[in-house]
């Protein structure tokens, strides 16, 4: 039986991704739909953001082959429990894949936020970095700023191969940032910051 | 992104080759459409391939991951192959998708993702459940196949032969990565043959 745990406790998920993502420099960042994608855009805006509103499951995989494309890059993933679950499968592609500049950062509430707040998998127990684990993939869970901070200084570093944190927040609807929705905009302007014709 | 002299000299003279074994193929003897198939692609620029194993497909995977300038990636589930494309895109790279036709069946909603974006997809899918099929289970699947891609706005091409199949892989990848389309070339199982039990 899973046990039923209340996610009152947990970092306020704007502080948090503003803490990760400060000084970001030239890393490129993916976003998983919902509330991670606010989270991001509120923090500020980018041309090197690509923001997903749909493709649910898609946000690390994303991430995996701009990591493969750019080796010389550092790509950061952010994104919620709810879309990561989705996506539980592609854990086990990226660890084999093993890239040495690829971070995950699944912003867990335990809750899928832009649905009425319904508990998901990590709000009934599950554990997303003991998952990564399983696969291969450095995972471990943050739960204060300062952590987050030593992480933050680890972020533009190559490892020796995927890594994946959880950062536990606060259930709660924030209010909304919302990024561009046109993929095509999003597209071309992250294509074009890289230096990459546009059709 | 920089090329070395050496990594880009190594693979105009494998596509040379391989168009070059395209070339010289006689009528009379069978087209060795993997190594054909492969050729292309490289000579489109593909360095990326992911896969979801089928056994129409074992050439062409084994070409690929035998090829150490292409990155290939394994996949639990064939949707994944959809955004891992989209990504190598973003970072200017080139990918090819390789699944059976029951597989297409997992990727519909990921398929929105190249769909709206207009991201460059380019996907070769083996047909089951239409020719000669022994295992039932893998008919309704390859009779929606088609249609799903349609559905969701994939443009489709059908190789009924080796060289059909050369022809369409050639127009999908320009279709593909310079006029941002996507694209799938069924390969139809009676081309592939019958499965030995």
């Amino acid at each position: 039986m899973v046990t039923a745990m209340t996610n009152s406790r947990g970092l306020d998920r704007r502080e948090a991704v503003a803490a990760l993502l400060k000084d970001r420099g030239d890393m490129l960042v993916i976003t998983g739909l919902g509330s991670p994608g606010y989270d991001v855009h509120a923090a500020s805006d980018d041309d090197s953001t690509f923001y997903l509103w749909g493709a649910m499951g898609a946000a690390a995989l994303i991430g995996l082959g701009l990591a493969q494309a750019r080796p010389d890059r550092n790509v950061v993933v952010v994104t919620g429990d709810g879309e990561q679950l989705m996506g539980l499968g592609g854990l086990a592609t990226i660890a084999v894949a093993k890239p040495k500049n690829l971070v995950i950062i699944v912003i867990d509430n335990g809750h899928f936020g832009e649905t009425g707040m319904q508990r998901s998998h990590t709000g009934l127990g599950l554990d997303i970095a003991k998952v990564a684990q399983a696969c291969g993939i450095e995972a471990r869970v943050l739960r204060r700023l300062d952590e987050i901070e030593a992480v933050r200084d680890t972020l533009r570093r190559r490892s020796k191969g995927p890594r994946l944190y959880v950062v536990k927040v606060r259930a709660e609807n924030v209010p909304r940032s919302l990024p561009p929705r046109d993929a095509v905009h999003l597209k071309n302007r992250f294509r074009s910051q890289l230096g990459l014709p546009v059709t | 992104m920089a090329v070395s002299g050496k990594r880009a000299m190594g693979r105009g003279a494998r596509a040379r080759k391989a168009r070059g074994s395209a070339r010289k193929t006689l009528a009379s003897e069978p087209l060795d459409w993997p190594q054909a198939l492969y050729g292309a692609l490289r000579s489109a620029d593909v360095r990326q391939m992911a896969f979801v194993p089928d056994a129409g497909h074992s050439k062409l995977i084994e070409l690929f991951t035998a090829d150490p300038d292409v990155i290939s990636n394994v996949l639990t589930t064939e949707e994944e192959g959809i955004a891992i494309a989209a990504g190598a895109w973003l970072g200017g790279m080139r990918s090819v998708l390789l699944m059976q036709s029951s597989g297409v069946g997992n990727c519909i909603n990921m398929l929105s993702l190249a769909t709206i974006s207009r991201f460059p997809l380019l996907m070769l899918v083996t047909m089951r459940g239409e020719w000669a099929e022994f295992n039932p289970w893998q008919v309704p699947m390859g009779r929606a196949t088609e249609p799903a891609l349609n559905a969701i706005g994939v443009r489709t091409f059908r190789a009924e032969t080796p060289q059909d199949l050369l022809d369409m892989a050639s127009s999908a990848a320009t279709l593909a990565y310079e006029a941002d389309q996507q694209v799938a070339v069924l390969i139809s199982q009676r081309m592939l043959g019958r499965k030995k039990w």
